[in-house]
């Protein structure tokens, strides 16, 4: 269903991306998991083409999103629904109106129906009375939340997640991480998440893939990404400083 | 020396392509304000926005240039026996140049830079990838609005400008130095010519439009968090107001 192909991207004469591919089935929950800087969220916004490679192909159902005009992409990403590292809930906006704008713009549905819609959302990410709440008032935690019933209201088919527990503690990392299964299982969606969290990586995914030096260098069922016996996987899994992740920098 | 060219030579390329960038987002924004949805709410938002809540800066600004002219013209004129003439002096003027130009300033000073300082705050918080991901266009939800806005209020804006300037002239010139009133509004209307209020509506439309572009173009290419969006507010100040300026001329030239 998603498939990179040998894509390459740099910034700034930085190379980012070194021929990387990855193929991620439709149903299925991918994590990948990297260190700082290794190109999780460019490979998350290829996938959603918010970046364009320099090389290489991004397919999204058989259909290579990098050669699409902006217009033909716009109707194309009503496809997916996205929750980035801190929510980007509109600041302008509150609650309910960052809910419904997807509902405004894309669909012709009634004032009634969007507010049954914007609650029906609220109650999958388990939120109720911050309707009227404008996201500086809300938590860290709650402002993710909010992100995901925004992503969830155009009932997308993919959905991914950009570093979902980056910055909460381990118990509302661990809600979050719950309720992405939850929300993965109910809606069957072909789900991609990133993050440097391998507790939340385990806990949501049927796949676990590494990125380090702009490349996928192992992936593997959560069980056995565990067993894997990769320096780098090994390295990255039990936290320590020396070790081939580090001699690169 | 070669440091020097170097220099040059970068600030050029860097000017060659800030407008490069402003003329794709004036290409953009024209196509995407007849593509639908057709968000008519946010565009009276930004309508009031730009157009009613800047009123009381206009009243200011206006009103106060056009008593000052009264002032220093009346005294000028005195010394070769021409009071009469700075009614017309002052309303020409006033619709002319000084309306335009000023009311445009400071809606850059007022609405430019806020506009620069919101894009640019939601490019440093993803929110503009956000609204791309929700198969949303920027340049439709955030440029078009308000560069529609410019374009349409500043006129008005500027219409009220040209009243007050005039009135603020006429308080001056029949309240404090004793000029006879009928005489004064007579000379007020006596030179002008129907041309000389559209040219400055033109200009100020055409001022709008380069206000609100460039607040929206310089917070849209910000980089380099809260740090970035201090300079691309400053920027967006800095280069509306010259671009207003040097435009002013060569509408001038065109108008007249």
């Amino acid at each position: 269903m998603i498939s990179l192909q040998h894509v390459w991207k740099s910034f700034d004469g930085r190379q980012v991306l070194r021929d990387m591919s990855i193929d991620v089935e439709r149903g299925e929950s991918v994590v990948i998991v990297g260190g700082s800087g290794t190109g999780k969220s460019v490979t998350l916004k290829h996938i959603i083409g918010l970046l364009r490679p320099d090389k290489g192909r991004v397919v999204i159902d058989g259909v290579d999103i990098g050669s699409m005009k902006e217009v033909q992409l716009n109707q194309f990403r009503r496809r997916f629904g996205m929750a980035f590292q801190e929510g980007a809930l509109f600041d302008s906006m509150s609650v309910f109106e960052n809910i419904a704008f997807p509902l405004r713009r894309h669909t012709k549905m009634s004032e009634a129906e969007i507010r049954a819609r914007v609650e029906e959302c609220l109650e999958e990410v388990h939120l109720h009375g911050v309707e009227k709440k404008r996201p500086s008032e809300l938590s860290g935690g709650m402002r993710r939340r909010v992100g995901f019933a925004r992503a969830i209201s155009l009932k997308p088919e993919i959905l991914l997640f950009d570093e979902p527990t980056t910055g909460l503690d381990p118990v509302i990392s661990d809600v979050i991480a719950e309720l992405i299964t939850e929300m993965d299982q109910k809606l069957g969606t072909t789900t991609v998440t990133i993050t440097h969290d391998m507790k939340v990586a385990f806990k949501i995914a049927d796949r676990v893939a590494m990125l380090f030096n702009g490349q996928i260098v192992e992936q593997g069922s959560p069980e056995e990404f565990q067993r894997s016996t990769n320096p780098i996987v090994r390295q990255f899994i039990e936290g320590r400083a020396d070790g081939p992740l580090t001699d690169v920098d | 020396m070669t440091a020097i060219l170097d220099r040059i030579g970068r600030a050029f390329l860097r000017t060659l392509e800030q407008t490069g960038l402003w003329f794709d987002a004036l290409w953009r924004t024209l196509t995407w304000l007849f593509r639908p949805p057709f968000d008519v709410t946010e565009w009276l938002r930004q309508m009031v926005r730009l157009g009613v809540d800047s009123i009381p800066v206009v009243f200011l600004t206006t009103m106060f240039t056009g008593m000052v002219l009264a002032l220093q013209t009346f005294q000028g004129f005195q010394r070769v026996h021409a009071e009469q003439f700075v009614a017309s002096v002052v309303s020409l003027a006033m619709l002319r140049e000084l309306s335009p130009v000023l009311v445009g300033l400071m809606v850059t000073g007022r609405v430019g830079s806020s506009m620069a300082a919101e894009i640019g705050t939601m490019r440093v918080t993803e929110q503009i990838d956000a609204l791309k991901a929700l198969a949303t266009e920027p340049v439709q939800y955030l440029f078009v609005p308000r560069v529609l806005a410019g374009f349409i209020m500043l006129p008005f804006l500027v219409v009220l400008g040209d009243a007050l300037g005039i009135y603020g002239g006429y308080l001056v010139a029949v309240k404090l130095m004793h000029t006879n009133p009928v005489i004064y509004r007579q000379n007020t209307y006596q030179f002008l010519d129907m041309n000389d209020v559209w040219s400055g509506l033109i200009k100020a439309a055409i001022f709008g439009l380069i206000l609100t572009l460039t607040g929206c173009v310089r917070g849209y290419y910000t980089s380099g968090g809260a740090e970035g969006v201090g300079r691309a507010t400053t920027y967006a100040v800095v280069s509306a107001s010259l671009i207003i300026l040097l435009s002013d001329f060569f509408l001038t030239k065109l108008l007249f």
